[in-house]
């Protein structure tokens, strides 16, 4: 099963080539097309999870140029983990969206295709240039779909979206020459070799173009001063795309961790976790204004784009921790993140849609059709994506809490609980405004529909199945902190085939 | 060479800036472009700047030229080309939707305010 590895790259890729055959209004085709292939993304991704689990790091050579030359796509645990992740939000977003929000304006569900694509390229990838390529991919999907289905919000919060990001990859081009000019290489495993056995001269501009790098991630991340773009952003696009946008931020972090592990981490001679005690203070400062924003928002969607900036703050600091430890927790607290805000932002489109003229706006309205339904989603999600037990972001939470050393306990755990307390606040007042002090609900009502509904139990249903595969969860991302510190295997997984002038 | 060839990648860069962080969209997809020409120069720029030299091996050639950038670049600007017709459009439909071609429509926000 060599091949499987490009499968999560062509699979999303044929398939949304396949829905510009026709550009007519029969949605159907479309319908089972995309639900169809996401399913079978899952599966891919669940396979490749199990090989990465059995086979450790390998490799795929396109055009079997092999490395450090050619552009290779590399398949460790972390990579099948986010694969694994992002298809499964996938899965659920797209279920949710053939309700009718697809419907709503021109060629979503190829859109939708082509960003999985560009985000699941992302996480495969081995080669930094290649890396940028995904990731305007992704980007040029995204911006077409946070405009989907139009709207005077969405175009204005969309051209901040753009401009912002097409400076962002002006950087990321600046930060790539520079590590190419100074290391000439753009393979990753190459790269951290050459810049272990840097030349003395060149240290100040490689820590340049690292620095700028970090910049770039930041944006996509949404770190503390790069973050203004994503509550509106978030809040503007159609629900089925901000839920997809749930993993955006992670293709950051991602990013984020594994250049700075792999790159200029323990083996990187005099830049070795240069950036790392940076990241803590930012990503300190990202969670407690993450607390505070979740506190002010007036809109169940701004308050869900709020708490993804917490997640970011909070996974930052496990990045910026560098110990297997915390590492091993931000990952158990990723996927639980990535699931239950998509799964919320989901919840909140279902809200305003039930609650007709106040909408997703949390002040007292028209009650929502269905109170018991949609109530126990919001309970269960708000539960989970605050951290109270026995859901499963309490699990992430403590395990990342556990993690901290005695100088690191006061500032973490101070700002982590006060932020998640705030996160209980807001959530608490906004359920009860929303589900409370409503009036009654029109009983002939738009109610959840089946696809709606598979859509949310998907997401939100994520939760509870988390915390109780938590032993099973926790011992794979164990191991793929332990894979991800670990740069010399995956040097050497990389590069030692071609010394050998071995056959892959 | 290398000294008028910084001047102009940061000149250029600089004004690129200068314009995206102007207050009306025209400008600002102006700036955006501009500034993606000075990466696309930047690039170039990496493998270090050889005139006269050979992109393919070749018996008996001595004087190379790094073929590596020369592909970054041209990635680099057919992705620049779509995104800047992409911004342009979109600068069309933002002035269509708005009404005025600020990139931060005060209209637009006080009428939020209102309403929430």
């Amino acid at each position: 099963m060599h091949h499987l590895i490009i499968l999560p790259i062509l699979l999303p890729l044929l398939s949304g080539l396949l829905m510009l055959v026709r550009r007519d209004s029969i949605v159907l085709p479309r319908r089972a097309i995309a639900l169809i292939s996401t399913a079978a993304l899952l599966i891919v991704s669940a396979m490749l999870v199990v090989q990465s689990d059995s086979d450790g790091i390998t490799y795929y050579a396109l055009g079997d140029w092999q490395p450090p030359f050619g552009i290779i796509l590399v398949l460790d645990r972390l990579s099948a983990l986010m694969v694994c992740l992002t298809s499964f939000l996938a899965l659920g977003a797209v279920t949710y969206a053939c309700a009718g929000d697809d419907r709503k304006g021109s060629n979503f569900h190829g859109l939708f295709q082509l960003q999985l694509m560009g985000i699941n390229g992302a996480f495969l990838t081995g080669d930094i240039f290649n890396l940028f390529v995904f990731f305007e991919v992704l980007l040029i999907a995204s911006y077409s779909l946070l405009m989907h289905g139009g709207g005077k919000d969405r175009t204005q919060a969309g051209f901040h979206y753009v401009a912002l990001n097409l400076a962002g990859s002006a950087m990321f081009l600046i930060a790539l020459g520079v590590l190419y000019g100074t290391t000439g290489t753009l393979n990753m495993a190459d790269m951290s070799q050459k810049v272990a056995a840097l030349d003395p001269d060149r240290l100040g501009l490689v820590k340049a173009g690292a620095f700028l790098l970090l910049v770039v991630f930041g944006l996509k991340a949404a770190i503390l001063p790069l973050y203004f773009w994503l509550p509106r952003a978030y809040s503007s696009a159609p629900a089925p795309v901000a839920a997809l946008f749930a993993i955006m931020t992670k293709v950051g972090i991602y990013a984020i961790l594994r250049i700075y592990t792999l790159i200029f981490g323990n083996g990187a001679g005099e830049l070795a976790n240069f950036v790392q005690p940076w990241l803590w203070w930012f990503a300190l400062a990202t969670l407690a204004l993450g607390g505070l924003g979740v506190l002010s928002a007036r809109d169940l969607r701004n308050q869900v784009a709020y708490l993804i900036l917490i997640s970011v703050g909070t996974l930052l600091v496990g990045v910026s921790m560098n110990r297997e430890a915390p590492i091993a927790a931000l990952l158990y607290y990723m996927i639980h993140t990535t699931l239950v805000s998509g799964g919320l932002f989901l919840l909140a489109d279902a809200i305003g849609e039930q609650r007709g003229k106040a909408g997703a706006r949390i002040v007292p309205g028209r009650g929502v059709t269905q109170p018991a339904l949609l109530g126990l989603f919001y309970f269960v999600g708000a539960v989970t994506v605050i951290g109270l037990p026995p859901l499963s972001g309490a699990i992430g939470k403590a395990l990342l809490l556990d993690s901290a050393r005695p100088d690191e306990q006061p500032w973490l755990w101070s700002l982590l609980l006060l932020s998640s307390f705030a996160g209980l606040i807001a959530m608490a007042r906004s359920g009860s405004t929303v589900f409370w002090k409503a009036g009654r609900g029109d009983s002939d009502g738009p109610r959840l529909k089946p696809a709606m509904l598979a859509g949310l139990i998907l997401l939100i249903g994520a939760s509870p199945v988390l915390s109780i595969l938590a032993g099973p969860i926790t011992r794979f991302t164990d191991a793929s902190a332990t894979q991800l510190l670990d740069q010399s295997a995956y040097v050497e997984a990389i590069l030692s085939r071609n010394v050998a002038g071995g056959d892959s | 060479m290398e000294a008028l060839f910084a001047t102009v990648t940061g000149f250029l860069a600089a004004s690129g800036l200068y314009l995206a962080l102007r207050g009306r969209t025209f400008p600002v997809v102006v700036g955006l472009t501009l500034l993606s020409y000075a990466v696309n120069l930047f690039l170039f720029s990496t493998g270090g700047l050889t005139t006269n030299g050979a992109a393919v091996m070749q018996d008996g050639v001595t004087h190379y030229a790094d073929p590596l950038p020369q592909a970054l670049v041209l990635t680099a600007i057919v992705i620049g080309f779509a995104m800047t017709a992409f911004s342009v459009i979109l600068a069309m439909r933002v002035r269509g939707d708005q009404g005025s071609d600020q990139v931060n429509d005060q209209r637009a926000e006080e009428s939020k305010e209102e309403k929430s």
